[in-house]
């Protein structure tokens, strides 16, 4: 075990699965010789050579639909979209091509690509460096749409995505990677050392997709949630007295519905809780879920915290974001019923 | 402050619409013989003049002539035409097998035979294309590919291999070099570099043949394409086919109005040819020259390929509503397979009583070929794969929501 950031775990786990397997490649906009803007990938191109870690140019259509050719010759690439804001013109060769090709050749070819980007907010970046997508990628069938929270969970999640055969869109909260971040702006910031989630396996292991983890077990309502939200919600419990169950999702599409499901059935309330904005968010599907599934347990309606449904503002950013104190009240007009 | 006249806007025309006939000396075209032939390893900034001239080898009597003959011995040629006579008695025959209903869509590539057929011939196995609709010839050409397994496709039946999910024409055959055709346009151009960028970071020697439309080009996929072949160097041929028409949409709403689309090419920093797609001979020639720099870390090649489509651009498409009817007639690059044929005939090696028995020979077998596939069924009588199989292939692994959905289809329908 090693103490590491979030930055330091998923450079680990490229690292592992560049030397466990010569089928993985990564590159991305700055990820050679510089090491990605937020460093993720420094060192890997001196140790792995410039045909394996290479940049690209700004492109990210380009990036996409380079990465799902090398899938259909048999290479695993590893790609980064710089911020999740820029993954729009790749867009198409997403949806129509990298979910699609297994299905539409009946298996003939496939993409096993991983497209890591960051995501979420809190870190004064606007409207173009701030936005949680997750939505536009779950909504899409064939894809894989994963989220960790932590270290631990984002090495072994990362290595589960590169080695899995469908296509991944491996998000990022970028607020998380120097430490966990309960909400709280104005206080001290604090390090992934500090925390024994930050405590990281240093080889192989991997978190398998498709499984939610109970993040903070409680018996009076279930949160579900997954990245910077999970750290929000634990600060809402502790500061609201209320013994919240928090589910980190993990892999949001396809999902762990047990777990959820019988988290819901025991405590008889829920609150979803995420960053993205509230309409048409996945918080919708999930709410869904929760109804079809656990409709005679429920206590008190569903209740969902998100984003407000705006483009993420620079100046007034702590306003925006979906904070201990509005997912509080969330916790507690869910309780009131 | 001057004062300039109004300002206008240019919407591009092609120079014929129906009642009247097209000009096409729009096409800027060169003698057989009169391009120079540059060395394989010639710099990508002098190709310029051959993305503006165009690559032809057989003149109007049938003579190969020019630097570009290519080195073919007559059983190869007379290989090719019979491929281009194939790929044309079997559009014929899906016409009207679309007709009589027992496909639901078709698409023809008649008038532009050479270009697939020519260049399947100039790669080896294992080299990979990423084809659009229109390149039906790059299997028609192969001995280890059957017009069954074609059909069956084109039937969504039974025995068809991607189980009904694509529409007829959309094959996949990854065994014989031929990536599954998404039916969305452009896509595939930089799917392409891609392939070929994995098997230079793989140190293989295969290469990669992308391919795309003179309409699509205007996609960004397409530049895409372009600037990342140019960056890694990627062995990739990238074949643009300018058949002057998108649907109803003329090249010059492209942006081929005072330009060439090769041209694209030598800007981009790559080689680039402007080719007679309806020569066999030239397109022989030029996609060698291509596979060559490719297999030789020489880079990528932009081929324009200049041809004409004959047909409508598919069975739900009536084109004399948008352009002359005998436009095919007049297009001065004639017809691949009557020019080939000619010259086969001038060098001995082909005569008309063996071009009928080879034409009836080839419509017996596409016959014989489509009694065989509906054997299997087709959607009009029902006979496709199961409801059930449309939740498979969506992942690797089926996961629960599907299996959920699949057991509802199956209880509830």
């Amino acid at each position: 075990m090693a103490s590491m950031t979030m930055i330091q775990a998923l450079r680990s786990a490229m690292d592992v699965m560049l030397e466990r397997d010569d089928n993985v490649i990564i590159y991305g906009q700055d990820v050679g010789y510089f090491g990605g803007v937020f460093r993720c990938t420094e060192g890997l191109q001196a140790k792995y050579g410039r045909s394996r870690v290479f940049d690209a140019p700004i492109n990210e259509g380009g990036i996409v639909g380079s990465a799902i050719g090398m899938g259909a010759y048999g290479l695993r690439p590893v790609v980064e979209v710089q911020f999740a804001d820029y993954v729009y013109p790749a867009y198409d060769q997403i949806v129509s091509e990298a979910a699609r090709l297994r299905y539409r050749s009946a298996g003939d070819f496939t993409a096993p690509i991983t497209i890591r980007m960051p995501c979420g907010g809190g870190i004064y970046g606007g409207q173009t460096h701030s936005q949680s997508p997750e939505v536009l990628f779950t909504h899409v069938c064939g894809l894989r749409t994963v989220m960790p929270s932590n270290p631990r969970d984002a090495k072994g999640l990362l290595i589960a995505s590169i080695e899995n055969d469908d296509p991944v869109i491996f998000l990022e909260p970028k607020r998380l990677y120097n430490g966990p971040f309960d909400g709280h702006h104005d206080r001290p910031l604090v390090s992934w050392s500090a925390h024994p989630l930050g405590e990281v396996p240093e080889g192989y292991y991997t978190v398998p997709l498709e499984s939610a983890t109970v993040f903070r077990p409680g018996a009076d309502l279930t949160v579900i949630s997954y990245g910077t939200m999970v750290f929000v919600s634990e600060a809402a419990a502790q500061e609201t007295g209320i013994d919240a169950e928090i589910i980190d999702l993990r892999s949001l599409w396809p999902l762990d519905l047990e777990t959820l499901v019988a988290s819901v059935k025991k405590t008889g309330r829920c609150v979803i809780v995420h960053e993205a904005t509230r309409t048409s968010g996945f918080g919708a599907e999930l709410a869904a879920l929760v109804q079809e599934h656990c409709f005679h347990y429920l206590e008190a309606p569903i209740g969902r915290v998100a984003g407000w449904d705006t483009p993420y503002p620079h100046a007034q950013e702590w306003a925006y974001f979906p904070g201990p104190a509005r997912v509080g009240a969330a916790f507690r007009r869910a309780m009131e019923n | 402050m001057s004062q300039g006249a109004s300002l206008r806007l240019h919407v591009p025309e092609p120079t014929g619409r129906p009642g009247h006939e097209t000009d096409f000396s729009y096409l800027h075209l060169s003698r057989a013989g009169e391009v120079r032939k540059p060395p394989i390893d010639a710099l990508p900034s002098d190709t310029g003049d051959l993305a503006y001239t165009l690559v032809r080898v057989l003149d109007d009597e049938g003579r190969a002539v020019g630097p570009w003959v290519p080195e073919a011995d007559p059983e190869l040629l007379r290989r090719g035409l019979r491929a281009m006579m194939k790929t044309r008695a079997f559009d014929a025959r899906m016409l009207i097998a679309q007709r009589q209903k027992k496909i639901s869509f078709y698409i023809q590539c008649l008038g532009e035979e050479a270009i697939a057929t020519g260049h399947a011939l100039a790669l080896q196995q294992g080299d990979m294309c990423f084809p659009t609709y229109r390149q039906q010839g790059l299997l028609l050409a192969r001995e280890d590919v059957t017009m069954v397994e074609m059909i069956c496709e084109l039937m969504s039946n039974e025995r068809d291999p991607l189980k009904g999910r694509q529409l007829p024409v959309c094959y996949s055959m990854k065994r014989a070099g031929f990536f599954s055709i998404s039916g969305n346009l452009a896509t595939q151009f930089i799917q392409a570099v891609g392939w070929g960028m994995a098997s230079a970071i793989k140190g293989d020697t295969r290469i990669a043949s992308g391919w795309i439309g003179d309409g699509a080009t205007a996609e960004s996929d397409f530049h895409t394409a372009l600037t990342f072949a140019h960056v890694y160097r990627a062995p990739v041929i990238l074949n643009v086919v300018n058949n002057q028409w998108a649907i109803s949409t003329f090249q010059a709403i492209a942006g081929g109005e005072a330009t060439t689309f090769a041209a694209r090419g030598v800007g981009c920093g790559i080689a680039s040819l402007r080719v007679d797609g309806n020569d066999f001979l030239a397109v022989l020639a030029a996609s060698r020259w291509a596979a060559q720099r490719a297999r030789s870390n020489l880079g990528p090649t932009l081929i324009e390929w200049v041809t004409y489509r004959a047909g409508a651009h598919s069975t739900s498409d009536d084109p004399s509503r948008y352009r002359p009817a005998d436009d095919w007639a007049h297009f001065p690059l004639g017809d691949p397979i009557p020019r080939l044929a000619q010259h086969l005939t001038a060098i001995g090696a082909w005569s008309q009583q063996e071009h009928d028995q080879t034409r009836a020979e080839l419509e017996a077998q596409v016959n014989a070929a489509l009694k065989e596939a509906e054997r299997f069924g087709s959607m009009a009588d029902g006979h496709v794969a199961g409801a059930a199989t449309m939740f498979e292939d969506v992942y690797k692994d089926m996961p629960e929501h599907l299996k959920r959905q699949r057991e509802q289809l199956s209880s509830e329908g």
